[in-house]
Formats: C-alpha cells, structure tokens, sequence
C-alpha cells in the first residue's frame, strides 16, 4: 500500500487487491471534517496525479445533507463527481466548516479541468456501496471507500 | 466486515462439463440457486476468489432462476461480478438491482467496416490515429462538439441512436444493426433527476475512460474462423475495421447512483427483502420503484446508443477527410452495436414452462440464437453478432449468438477479455511510457490522455482473449468468427 501524504495530516492511501476493475481507497482524519477532507482529496487524486497543478481559482461553498454519517459522507463525494461532469470542476483545497453526523458545508477551491495542464488519471463514474464504511477509531475517524472507473 | 482484505473461501465446484463449474446451494446460507461459471480449468483457477463470494450472493436474491452465472472473463466488481448474467422471474417476486446492469448503463461495443485494405491504411494510420483523437475525446472531463439544453438532452434518451440519426448524425441503415434498433421501447424520461441531465449535457460524442477506447483493427485470413458467415456479414482478408467501447458517460452513471439510493432505503423496509452487499441494492420488479428504474435506466440505454451513434459519425468524417472519399465510397458501413450492461425482459422455458424473465447482464453480452425474434432483421438467421473487446495489445473478437446459449445462459456470452490483475497492481507493473512504444514497435500506434490510465489497460492486466473465446466457443454459448488485430488506438 502506497501511503500519499501530499497534505500532511490528512493521509489517505489507495489500497490494492481490494478492488479489482475499480479503486480502493481508505481515509482517515482526527475529527469527522478531517476525515471528509482526506476522502474529497483522494476522489480528486483517484482522476489527477498531482493535485499541486490544480490551481485555486474557483471558490464553492457546498451544504450536504445525509440519513447517517456514511450516508453523508457517500453524497458529500457524489457531489464532487456531480461537479466534475455538470460544471467540469476539480477541487484541490477543500474545506468543511459546519459538520454534524448528518449534515456538513464545505468550501471547495479549485479550477476547471484542463487535459493539457493536469496529470489526469481515469475518471470517477461513482462512488460505490461495495464495502463502503465510515467507523471511529481510537485515533478518530476511518472510512473505506470504493469508486467505479 | 473489516477494512482491507478479506479472506474469500474457494467454493468446491462441481464439473458440469470442462467449461461448466457448478457452485452447489449448500455453499452459502440463503442461496435459492446454485452459481454457475462458465470457463477452462485454468481460467477458473485464475480467477480472483471474490468473483465466488458475489456470483454466489447473487444467488441469494428473490425470484432468481436456474442459476446465477459468470462468464469466462468474469471478475470481482461491486455487488454482481463483472461477467455476471442473472434472470429473475417478475411474476414471482423477481427483483430488478441497478448493481446487476452497472453505473455504466449500456457500456457497449460498435464495430464499423469499411471496403479499405490494411495496405492503403498503413502510410496513413498515425494521421488518421491523431486526427480520431481530436474529433473524438476522451478522458476526465471532456466534452464533445454536441450542445444541447437539457430539454433537447432529454427528447435525445427518449429515442437513442434514432435521434443522432434525425440530426445528421450517421445513417438510418446504421440503426437496423444496432441493438433494439437504437432505441429500446418503454424509456421514460420523466423517471430521469435534473442531476442526471446536467452530469450528460456536455458528454454526447465522448469515450470517456478507464477501458473505453477507439480502436482501428485487421482482419488476418488466418483469423477467419467462419469464412461463410464473415463473408456474409462484410468481413475480408486484409480489411480494416473500427471498433470501439464506450457507454452513457455521467448520465448513466447518476441514474444508478439516484436509483440504488432510492432502492438502499425502500428494498428492506417496504418491501422486507435483505441482502448479503447493499450493492445488491433491489426492489420487485413489480413496483413502483423497479418499474420507475426499468423505464429511467432505459434512458441510459438510449443515451448509450445516441452516443455511440454520434462518435461513428465522427469516424466516419475522420476517414472521409484522411482518404479523400465519401465514407459511402469506402463502404463504412456499421456491422453492429452491442449492450454490455442491461437488463431486459425475455421469455425462456424453465422447468418446462414459458416465463417472462428480467436477464441481468453486468459486463455479459446477449448473444440470441439463429431465428430469435428479437435479433434484427439483418441477422436473425445467423444469431446476434457479439462483439468482444480483447485487451489493446492483444486483439478482439467477433461472434455470433447461439441456440446454446439461449438454452444454458438467457442468451448471453462474455463481453471482453476481462481483468486479471488490480489497477493499482497493473499501475506498478507496467509503466504508460514504456508501454507506449512497445506497443509502437509492434505496430500499434497509441494515442492516450493519460499515461498512468494506459498502464492499467497493458494487455498483461487482461486474461487471454483467445483462452476467453475459446471458453464461450467451446461450453456453446457463441460461434467465433473472427478475431481482429489493432494497429492503432485512441485510449481514453
């Protein structure tokens, strides 16, 4: 397993042989917006291999709502898979401001998704139920997700 | 469940035949039918352990018959294996679940022929590779020369291929070959989010990526398996065809995702059914929300066909402008385009008795005998062609459908060469770059978005096509005709 810390402390790792055809990864953060941060950060690195090269130029403020925290968790990155078709969007900052365990407004910064500029990877069709899990640790928060490519 | 892996059990199989593994009912609690998997020995044994674990939790869910099956390219996916072909009886609480077609509603194949021979390609091939790039992109995010507003987007998946076609896109002849016509009866738009319309807006006339691609190929007279029906269907020694794969892009995509969603909070609560994956997410066929499914995902059928419609238009342009020719003087005419990831009512006789059955096919193509009515007109006494997508580097097939399979799998065959090894696995053993001029040095010019994306698709990550076909040949579920070399590809 290839540990990315791009962002510090922030970790998400994409796992192999968890998956076959599609990717894998697991996230985890010290508290629930850490956590939703960290997985927003590997949907976008899932498309793009250096999410550096994408530049901050387009603000959006986004409010998610969800049954339960993997429920939440699920439509919040759905919503970053909305963006990337229907406004063609990718994010490299992401910020959550109001979190609770079924609701969450986070702040998306990022740009338009240019072939030429960014390493771009596979795209993301959706973000799966398959072994989809979001549990507390005695450090804070995991989540394990798998997306279909 | 824990994160990470997972120890999956190998089941005991019973040999039915040496391309016939049965997995018995007595393998996994709640199992209604046995699991049936249709490969070779060594295919069998190759195969990743998790594709059991979900042939087998497909057999758990209600109103399944005969069997739950996976064809010889089969592999683990989420909830149904890739591969895997299930029917449900629909008068008898037979289930409908968006993770038995895919988020990718008709990912298919086209194949188009022309009257060119491989000689008068050549000199030409990289000119043609590089302007096919340009007219038909692919990869994340990108977006074709189609610009629609949502209300003509929508009358687009209320008629498929037959809407490209009205708009200049292609010719009325190409619909005849194409599967259902090019436009499937009973799609309803109304049952399609505002979410899923503004994901697709943009996509008309894209590949997309992962494993969709663009594919110019050669037909070697010693790749002809059936000299009489290649013949037949326009296929000859030296010819140059074009095949590709591709599917219903973000719109697809959202229809599962809204549907799957909508199925997770009614299937257990109103309608009492639990499963084994909440990627089995279902409901009754006889509902409200499997028939508001049914009719959504058919629009996803129709944004498929419209897709592929418009992209064969773009090829044939791309020819016209490279050969100086009418694409009708060059005779690109459209041998067929396949559904890969569907689900349609048939009637097949179980236990001696006419059923209306919901056929379930995940990365599994039909692949309807001579004389079936629901063949087209073109090809009803040859069986349905099937189109396989080998790997890039080692070559595709053709086929043709079988009275076999009607009577062993509703009707189905594999749909490609089917993956061997993980993305992340092939990522580290293959490098895009490498790859690239290996492929060169063999003849096969590559054009890609995206070098990490080519290495995953290396021809090394797939099973062997030819160990594939032969399976499906042999256990009599298809006819192989021809097999199809690539000398250059458009990867998305």
């Amino acid at each position: 397993m290839d540990i990315v810390l791009q962002y510090g402390r922030m970790p998400y790792k994409f796992m192999e042989d968890v998956a076959w055809a599609d990717i894998a990864f697991e996230a985890t953060g010290r508290t629930l917006a850490e956590l939703f941060e960290s997985a927003a950060l590997a949907v976008t690195n899932t498309m793009v291999r250096d999410l550096n090269g994408i530049h901050t130029k387009t603000m959006k403020r986004i409010e998610i709502e969800g049954r339960d925290v993997e429920n939440l968790l699920f439509n919040f990155l759905q919503e970053l898979v909305f963006l990337k078709d229907a406004e063609l969007l990718l994010f490299s900052k992401i910020k959550i401001e109001d979190m609770t365990e079924t609701s969450c407004t986070a702040v998306l910064r990022g740009e338009k998704i240019n072939p030429k500029k960014h390493s771009l990877i596979v795209d993301v069709k959706a973000v799966t139920m398959h072994m989809f899990k979001v549990e507390r640790t005695s450090k804070g928060w995991r989540a394990q997700v798998i997306l279909d490519v | 469940m824990s994160f990470g892996h997972h120890d999956f059990k190998k089941p005991e199989f019973t040999k039915v035949s040496d391309y016939i593994w049965e997995v018995p009912k007595t393998f996994k609690q709640g199992m209604r039918v046995p699991a049936r998997v249709y490969a070779s020995k060594g295919i069998l044994d190759s195969m990743d352990l998790q594709v059991y674990d979900q042939v087998t939790n497909v057999a758990t869910l209600p109103g399944i018959v005969r069997a739950a099956m996976c064809m010889p390219d089969g592999h683990s996916g989420y909830g149904f294996p890739i591969g895997g072909v299930a029917a449900f009886d629909v008068e008898n609480g037979g289930v409908i679940s968006p993770g038995g077609i895919g988020f990718d509603i008709n990912c298919g194949m086209r194949l188009l022929r022309t009257d060119l021979a491989w000689k008068d390609v050549r000199p030409k091939i990289k000119e043609l590779v590089n302007l096919l790039y340009q007219r038909v992109p692919a990869g994340v995010g990108s977006t074709g020369f189609v610009k629609l507003r949502p209300p003509e987007f929508r009358e687009l998946v209320s008629s498929g291929a037959e809407w490209a076609v009205k708009k200049g896109y292609g010719w009325k002849e190409d619909l005849g070959v194409t599967e259902e016509d090019g436009n499937i009866k009973g799609s309803d738009e109304t049952k399609v989010s505002d979410k899923a319309v503004k994901r697709g807006l943009e996509q008309v006339g894209t590949l997309g990526s992962g494993n969709h691609y663009l594919e110019i190929q050669v037909v070697k007279e010693e790749n002809i398996f059936d000299a009489a029906l290649a013949k037949k269907w326009g296929i000859f020694a030296d010819q140059v065809v074009i095949m590709f794969h591709c599917g219903s892009r973000g719109f697809g995509h959202q229809v599962a995702t809204d549907y799957l969603q909508l199925f997770l909070q009614v299937m257990e609560n109103k309608y009492g059914i639990k499963i084994l994956d909440r990627e089995l997410a279902c409901a009754p066929f006889v509902s409200p929300e499997g028939q508001d499914y049914f009719a959504a995902m058919k629009c996803g059928i129709n944004m498929s066909f419209a897709n592929r419609q418009v992209i064969a238009h773009r090829i044939r342009e791309a020819f016209s402008k490279v050969f100086g020719q009418d694409a009708e003087a060059m005779g690109m005419h459209q041998i067929y385009d396949v559904a890969h990831n569907t689900a349609k009512l048939e009637t097949y006789v179980i236990e001696g008795k006419k059923k209306e059955l919901l056929v379930h096919r995940k990365g599994a193509t039909r692949a309807l005998g001579p004389g079936n009515p629901l063949v087209n007109k073109r090809y009803r006494e040859d069986g349905q062609p099937v189109i396989i997508g080998g790997s890039m580097e080692t070559g595709s097939y053709l086929l043709a459908g079988t009275k076999g399979a009607e009577e062993q799998t509703f009707g189905s065959t594999a749909h490609g060469a089917g993956r061997l090894m993980s993305r992340t696995a092939a990522k580290r053993q293959f490098r895009g770059e490498t790859l690239l001029k290996n492929m060169e040095k063999k003849g096969i010019y590559v054009r890609s978005v995206s070098m990490p994306g080519l290495a995953e698709e290396a021809g090394g990550s797939y099973k062997d096509v030819d160990a594939v076909i032969d399976a499906a040949h042999n256990a009599g579920i298809s006819h192989r005709v021809v097999k199809l070399v690539p000398v250059g590809n458009v990867k998305g």
